[in-house]
Parts: structure tokens; sequence; C-alpha cells
């Protein structure tokens, strides 16, 4: 289960929860050693002796992302400063074939850069270079280990931001959100990574250097780009990401509505969306989240409040007073007791600290906690956060709810004491039957922390044999020797082997003279 | 034909009828791009569509799919083509559930049918239909876009399912019904633009938006490239948030730029004069869209037989310099080039007259796609005489090309999916 632990285990090859399947996605200490030992001749003659790191006690400083109870101390880390640094080491690797896993910041919540036992754990963080922020074509380049924050706070001057928001945006990095797809608070209006990635370039699991997509719209040829983001590292390593940035709106309005249910406070939602209003963020909380945030940082958010919602519009100012007006009604006629308009930053940030914060707070009320990430359709919330409180209330294990309902993306919070015999597994539990929930309404069973090793097992659930085959013939095409990042995603790997037929000109028939072209 | 042809052409039309019953010879109007059709077979389900696949893999038949047929002589000629897999009957708009905003459609569906049943409930699906009469499938094949990609993106923004047979007739969906989903490759960008050569597209569900209560549109002379850059630039870095900008450049003379204003009455009403005010000069507001408006240029083209048809792309910053070429290309190629398209979001369409000689076609595209490269972009000729094919390098360089060839060769290693439309010869 995606989860984030507030009790830190010590550290080992492979610790902490890790079930069994998915010591096959961490690999054998040990193993390949020849393999290995040449990738570390390579990686030290490319690079400066500080960007290679073998000694252990340092390996452990890698041996999770921000799903901490999955470990996996990795054999070597490099921390190339180039891109030819970079696709030396990953052609090394091809050569011995020795997998690889592409880390930005680890804040990933699905184990997505959880390292392997016998490979290299490549990481981006001397990789960040703004490389240019270009204004006249709305676009920055930037190192795909530069900081989210960070491009919106070079963009910011010249009027605009990078658009998609994940909450980690202060620590992850571009190339984590291009791999994961991240989605945040304001893709509801703005679209995601992928809506807003338009190029990159790629070391690909053989090590070569490709460009894909770029300054311009619609590259000819296949769309090897919208693929490659979301693959969760597992079709090679961005080493640049051209990215689109957008006109910081003329205004905002942050509103703040406070509901006695998270039944009311749903219904608002589709409401608002059904009466053709595009919310910049619709973002909801339900009473135990609320009392998690208030303990944490004290956000003020309306007493007694069973859901708070935090919509914000932004845009021409003529079109937000508008949108706005709908809005406050909508709510109102859907029983807000509170309606509060942010007056100015300070109280804007306020309102999203709460919110921001969420995650986080939730360490106040609970020793421990699962972050859970699934996806329903938008109409359907009222029913599922019904049948949530259900499961939660049948099974003892609180939950709490904060998360992107102008998209149905929940982040239910499963809260539990590690401490005590059998409740981590119950936790579990609850976890899981929340995203069979997630599959029975028709959503999905991730809409932005991604697969990694966490959610793989949960991929059939989703997605037939057909489905997934077809899906990695894909992988086989970028990585027929399974290097880049594997055992994440997909349960089973497929073996690419030979193609069968292969042919590059005429059709074997036509060879043959058993048929003409006619 | 030569006999065994024949023969394995009847002997498949049997296999053929019992996968979708529907099975007939391809006439002189089948043909694709000059390439004369064996058989046209039309199933109707995506079971039919996978058992007619299974069949055409059996007996080796080279399959091209096609919607309504209004884009087929695009890309290059396909190698051979036995079999024509017609989706036209899968046209049924399967789901449009309003409240989540998304609608589940067949393939085969015609986009405006598509409209017209979101429609009732104050939404659409915010893409353009620049060939009119397409079809889901053929939209998505060939990538088609017009003015509203400056605000909501192009295909591949919107759609969030899709449904696909293989060649080898096994059927595969990704992605799914909602709007926010990181499960999985992104299998539906890998087939948006695709000219059917990876897999046959049977469903999509794409995320449908509100329709606008308000729209204007704000035209303004342009006297040169440089100007039509200039108003472009002042557009697009203000606060208007517009929903288009387009750009007509004729053959001679100087152009225009059009803004589209999308939104609320009183909304657009502001931004409207607000614009106007921006750009000055001759600019003023249209209830209308103007003439031509989001009209691929080709389909304009005064002469008879098909024109050269011509798509720019580049970054923004590269508008002038694309206009520029394209008029000093013609210029010295003796002919007139129509550019149109959004300038706001750095594509242009170019339409070469049918009659135009092929060494002129040559000088035009080599010129314009200088100036694309410059730019960041690339310049493709998306259709023209066979002649043209023939003599021009029509999709021009294409990077990731050896990835692009592994792919295919994954989904389709006996290259029986229109061989020979796509780049490099895929
Ligand atoms: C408190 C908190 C809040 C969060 N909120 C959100 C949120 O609102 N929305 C959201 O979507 N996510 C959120 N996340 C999850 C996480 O921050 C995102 O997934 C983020 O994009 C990961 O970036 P990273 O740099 O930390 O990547 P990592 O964790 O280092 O890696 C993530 C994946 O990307 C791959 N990868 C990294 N760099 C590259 C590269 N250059 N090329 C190819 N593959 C690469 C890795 O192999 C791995 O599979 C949150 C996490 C935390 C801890």
């Amino acid at each position: 289960m995606s989860g984030m632990h507030g009790t830190e285990t010590t550290a080992g090859p492979v610790e902490g929860h890790v079930p069994p399947e998915a010591t096959s996605a961490t690999g054998e200490p040990g193993a390949n050693s020849a393999g290995m030992a040449a990738v570390g001749r390579v990686a030290r003659e490319v690079m400066p002796v500080t960007g290679v790191i073998a000694d252990p006690t340092q390996l452990r400083t890698y041996e999770c992302d921000g799903l901490a109870h999955y470990r996996v101390t990795p054999a070597l880390v490099v921390l190339p400063e180039t891109t030819e640094q970079l696709a030396a080491v990953v052609r090394a690797c091809s050569e011995h074939g020795v997998p690889f896993v592409a880390r930005g910041s680890g804040t990933g919540l699905s184990g997505g850069s959880l390292p392997r036992a016998d490979g290299v754990l490549i990481v981006t963080s001397r990789m960040r270079t703004i490389r240019e922020i270009r204004r006249a074509d709305q676009r920055a380049v930037v190192d795909p280990g530069v900081i989210n924050l960070d491009v919106t706070r070079a963009a910011t001057p010249e009027g605009y931001y990078y658009a998609p928001d994940p909450s980690s945006q202060q620590i992850c990095s571009i190339g984590g959100n291009l791999a994961e797809n991240s989605g945040g608070a304001h893709c509801l209006k703005y679209g995601f990574t992928s809506n807003h990635v338009l190029g990159t370039e790629l070391v690909t699991p053989q090590g070569d250097i490709v460009t894909l997509g770029g300054l311009a719209p619609d590259a000819p040829g296949y769309d090897l780009l919208g693929t490659v983001v979301g693959s969760e590292g597992t079709l090679g390593i961005a080493t640049t990401a051209t990215v689109r940035l957008v006109r910081l709106p003329e205004e905002v309005r942050t509103l703040l509505a406070g509901f006695a249910s998270t039944d009311e406070a749903g219904a608002a939602t589709s409401a608002i969306i059904s009466a053709g209003v595009l919310p910049a963020a619709i973002e909801m909380m339900d009473a135990l989240a609320i009392e998690a945030a208030e303990a944490a940082v004290h956000c003020n958010y309306p007493a007694g409040a069973g859901a708070v919602l935090v919509i914000e519009l932004d845009g021409p100012s003529a079109e937000v007073e508008h949108e706005y007006a709908q809005v406050e009604r909508i709510c109102q006629d859907h029983g807000a007791f509170e309606l509060r308009l942010a007056i100015d930053a300070a109280e804007r940030a306020l309102i999203w600290k709460g919110r921001k914060s969420a995650f986080a707070a939730v360490g106040r009320i609970s020793p421990d906690y699962i972050v859970q990430d699934g996806v329903i359709p938008r109409t359907a919330l009222p029913e599922v956060l019904r049948a949530i409180a259900e499961l939660s209330s049948s099974s003892g294990v609180r939950v709490a709810n904060v998360f992107h309902a102008g998209d149905g993306n929940l982040h239910p919070l499963v809260l539990f004491d590690d401490a005590k015999p059998g409740a981590g597994d119950a936790a579990e539990k609850v976890s899981g039957a929340i995203l069979d929930l997630c599959i029975s309404h028709g959503g999905a069973i991730t809409g932005e922390h991604g697969v990694g090793v966490d959610k793989a097992a949960y991929m059939p659930k989703m997605f037939t044999d057909d489905d997934l085959d077809t899906m990695q013939l894909v992988r086989c095409a970028f990585d027929p020797g399974n290097i880049s990042n594997p055992g994440k995603i997909f349960p089973t790997p497929r073996l690419c082997g030979e193609v069968p037929g292969k042919r590059k000109h005429a059709h074997p028939l036509v060879e043959a003279g058993l048929a003409d072209a006619f | 034909m030569t006999t065994a042809a024949r023969t394995r052409l009847d002997a498949a039309r049997t296999a053929l009828g019992s996968a979708c019953g529907e099975v007939t010879d391809g006439t002189p109007a089948d043909a694709v791009d000059g390439v004369p059709v064996g058989l046209v077979a039309r199933p109707a389900s995506t079971p039919e569509v996978a058992e007619v696949l299974r069949a055409a893999a059996v007996y080796g038949l080279v399959v091209v799919p096609r919607g309504h047929g209004t884009k087929m002589s695009w890309g290059r000629p396909p190698e051979q083509a036995d079999l024509v897999l017609d989706l036209s009957r899968m046209s049924a708009v399967l789901d449009h559930a309003a409240g989540d905003l998304i609608v589940d459609t067949q393939a085969g569906a015609p986009l405006a049918e598509v409209q017209r049943t979101v429609a009732g409930a104050g939404q659409r699906l915010a893409l353009d239909e620049p060939v009119a009469g397409s079809t889901i499938g053929g939209m998505l094949a060939t990538n088609t876009s017009g003015p509203g990609r400056m605000a909501v993106g192009t295909a591949r923004d919107l759609l969030i399912g899709v449904t696909v047979v293989r060649a080898d007739g096994v059927v595969a969906k990704a992605g799914g019904r909602v709007v926010k989903n990181v499960a999985g490759y992104d299998l539906g960008k890998l087939v948006i633009g695709s000219y059917g050569t990876l897999a046959v597209v049977t469903q999509a569900v794409f995320r449908l938006h509100p329709v606008p209560v308000a729209r204007r549109v704000v035209n303004v002379s342009a006297d040169s490239p440089d100007d039509a850059q200039r108003l472009v630039q002042q557009v697009v870095h203000a606060q208007l948030v517009p929903a288009a900008v387009e750009v007509d450049w004729p053959g001679t003379g100087g152009g225009t730029v059009g803004v589209l204003l999308e939104g609320t009455e009183a909304g657009v009403e502001g931004r409207t004069a607000a614009t106007i005010a921006l750009l000055g000069g001759d600019a003023a507001a249209a209830d209308g869209l103007p003439s031509g408006w989001g009209r691929l240029p080709w389909d304009e083209d005064p002469t008879t037989g098909r024109a050269t048809a011509l798509k720019a792309t580049f970054a923004l910053s590269g508008l002038s310099r694309v206009l520029e070429a394209g008029r000093a290309a013609a210029a010295a190629a003796a002919v007139p080039l129509r550019l149109r398209g959004s300038g706001g979001a750095g594509v242009l369409h170019g339409s070469l007259p049918a009659d135009t000689d092929v060494a002129a076609v040559r000088e035009v595209v080599t010129r314009l796609r200088e100036a694309c490269a410059v730019a960041g972009g690339a310049l493709v000729v998306l259709d023209g005489p066979p002649e043209v094919k023939a003599g021009v390098d029509t999709w021009g360089p294409v990077p990731a090309l050896d990835l692009m060839r592994r792919v295919k060769e994954q989904f389709d290693p006996e290259r029986r999916l229109a061989p020979g439309r796509f780049v490099g010869g895929i």
C-alpha cells in the first residue's frame, strides 16, 4: 500500500514490510557482481569521485523513497552531472546486463525509485540547471533534477509559472514528475504533467540519447513522449524536459466552504462542475483531516465542519467574478454553513496551508498511516465516501480523507499504530478495500502516485492480461533487456525475446512468390 | 492480380465473412491513395474487428483501417492494401456521462454525432473538425486539430481511455473512464497520429468541456510577418486567455490575425474591448467566425485535383520566420502558397495548387522545412498528388526513428497494418 510510516526502521538489504512478491522486483544482493564491478569502473572513469557512492553506510541513505516501508540498499549509487556521464553509465549497464533505477528527489509514494540490490541507482540531484526560460515561446527547458517549484520561481519574473503543482513541489524533481505524470491541486483546470511536458531528451535503456518532442507541437512520428511520460522510469531516463509555461492569472480567488458532511460537500462539487464552472482547484478534507491540520498548522478552518472545500477560481477578473457568484450560490444551496473568501495573499496561504500540510499533519493524530491514491468518477463521490466510512466503522480503522474532489482523486489516509499487533495488517486491508471500491466504481487504482512496486499486484484488477501484455510491447521496444527500473508497474514481466516473423521489406508471401502486390 | 493472390483472397473472404458478416470486393472508390483494395470488411463490434484481424493474420493480408475515408490519402500510399477494415458500422456513441463530463464512443462514430450527443447537456468535445465528416478513429489516427488547440490542446490532451485491436487480433485497452489515471502505459497517446500502423482503434473515451456561453472574434490586419508575430505575442502575453489565435496568410499581401474569446457574457465583452485596445490598428470584433476560420487552406484551393497539403510546426517565436520563408519560397518557385493556422500554438497549414510542378513543391518544402527546423519544429507533407509523393521527402527527418521502428516491430511484426504509410517507411 502507498504509505508513509512515522516509525523509522533500521536499514538492511531488504527490510520492512516487503511482501514476498516484491523480491523479484528488488534483486538479490551480490548478483552479477562482475557486471556491477564493470559498471562501477565506467562510472569512476566518467565521473568525479564524489559522484560514485559505494560505501555501505552512504548507500543506505538511498534505500527508500517516500514509501519508506520498502527498503533496499542499492549496489551502487551514481550522481551524474551531465547527460553524457549518465548515458555512459546506462550504456555500461546495458552491456553488462545490470539493472538501473532513476531517482530524482525520492519523494515518490509508490516505491518507484526503490533501488535494486543488484543494480545502480542513478540520481539526478546534480543535474539541476534551468537551461532556458523562453518567454516568447512560453516554454522552459530544464534539467531532470530541477525542483518543480524552482521552475515557477524562475518564470514568475516573466509573468509565467509551471502549472502542475504536486503538494511536494518544494522538493520533488521535474524528472520524477515526468516519470510519474504527477498531478496537483490545480490540475483540475490546467491538466497534469503529461499536458505540460512537450519534449524530453531521453537516455534509452541502451544508453543512446534521443530527442522526443520539443519546443514545437506535434513532432512527426509516434508520440513516444506521451508514452514515456508516466512510465515510471521503465523506458529510460529523462535528462531534460521542455515544459509549457502558463501565464500567471490576472485574478485568483480562494474560497473556504464549511459543510456539515462530506455528502453535502461532494454534492456541491458535482453541482459546480455541472454548472459549467471550471475552478482551478476543488479540494476536500473531512472532519478527521481537518482535526489533524488544525493540530499541525492551526489553519483555523470552520469549527464543527464535517467537511471543507477549498475552491480556487482564477483567470480574467470579469470571468472570476461571475464564477465566484455562481460558486458561492451553489455552496449555499448545498448547505455550506460558512463561506470564507481569502482577502489577501496571507489568508490564501493559510487556507492552502491546511490542505497542503494534510498528509504530514496526520502524523499528529496517528503514529502511522497509509496514504492511499485512487480515482472514482466525480459523481460517485458521495457514495464512495459513505462506503469508506462504513469500511472504517466496521473495521475500527480510522480513515481521514483529503483529496482532489474536482477530479475524483481520493487520498484516504488510513491510520494505525504499528506498535499494536495486527494493526498494520488491518490498515492494509482497509486500504486495499478502498482500491477495490475505486475499481468497482469504474475508477483507477492510482491517479497520481503511480504503480511502482506498491500496486503492481493490483494492475490485474484493472487490466486484463492482454491489456498488460500490450503495454509491455512498448516496454520490449524500449528495453528488451528489462534493465530500466525492472519489477515496477507490471506484476509479471513479458519476455521480449526475438520478434516472430520479423521482416523489414516485402511481405513473405510476396517474397515466396505466393502473392503479388496487386 | 496473380492467380495466387486471387486464390488467397478468395480463401480469406470466407473466413472474413464468418468473422463479420459484411465483406465485399474492393471497388476503385476504395483504393487507398491509388493502391487498389482487394476486400472491404465492415465489422460491427470490437470482437468482430478482432475476428477480422485474426482471419487477416491467418491469410497474411495487409490491412488498412478506415473510418469515413476522408483522409485515406494522407501520409504515404501503403505498400499494399489487401483488406480495408471499415469501421463505419461502429458508429454508436456508447455513453455520455454528463455529470462526469466524459463520453465513451465507438471509433466509427462521426465526430459531429458525438458533438450533437453531448451538446444536449451543454457540453462539447473540445476538438475541431477541420476535415468535415471525420470519424473519431480517423481523427485520432491523423491527429487533426484546429483553432481550439490553443486553449485545450489536441486529442492527446482529451483522450482518457482507448480500446485497440492489435494486428494479431488481441484486444487491449489502456486508460479508463476517469480524467485522472496514471495506472500503466498511456497507449492512447501512442495510437494518436499513428495512421493506422500500430493497431486498430475501436473505442475511445474523452474528457468533455462545458460549452461557453459567449464567444467573439477580434480580427486585425497584419502587414508583414514581423507584424503578425508582434500581434500574436501581444495577445498571448496579455491577460486575455484566448480560446484561439489564428493567423491567415494568403499568397500575396498582408494577412489577418484572429483572436477568439470565449467565456461568460460579461467576461467576453470586457476581454473583447481589451483585445481591440491592445492590438490597435483596424482591430474590430465580429460575432460570427470569419470565413475560412479553422478550414484547411487546401479545401479552398480553386484548382481541380488534389492540392499539396503542408503542416508546419514551430516554437511561437518562429512564426515570422516561417511566414517569411513561406512567402520567399513561393516567390522563388513562382507558386501561390496560402498559410493558415494556429499562430498561437505554433501550427500552420499550407496549400499548393494541384498543378504545381514537383520541383516547385520540393523547393517550397525544403525552404519551409529549414525555417521550421530552426524554429524547433518540422514540416510535413500531409497529402498531395502522386507525383509529389513520389518526388518529395514528405515526412522529412524524424528524430528517434529507430525507437519508432522498434515499437512498430513489437506491435505489428509482420508489417500488415498500413505498411509504408508512416514515417521512415513504417
Ligand atoms: C508530502 C508529499 C506530497 C505529495 N503530493 C503529491 C501530489 O500532490 N501529486 C502527485 O502527483 N504526487 C505527489 N507526491 C508524490 C511525489 O512527490 C511525486 O510522485 C513526484 O513526482 C516524485 O518526484 P521525485 O523527484 O521525488 O521522484 P522519485 O521519487 O525520485 O522518482 C519517482 C519515479 O520517477 C522515476 N524517475 C525519477 N527521475 C527520473 C528521470 N529523470 N527519468 C526517468 N525516470 C525518473 C523513478 O525511477 C521513479 O520511478 C507527494 C509526495 C509527498 C512525499
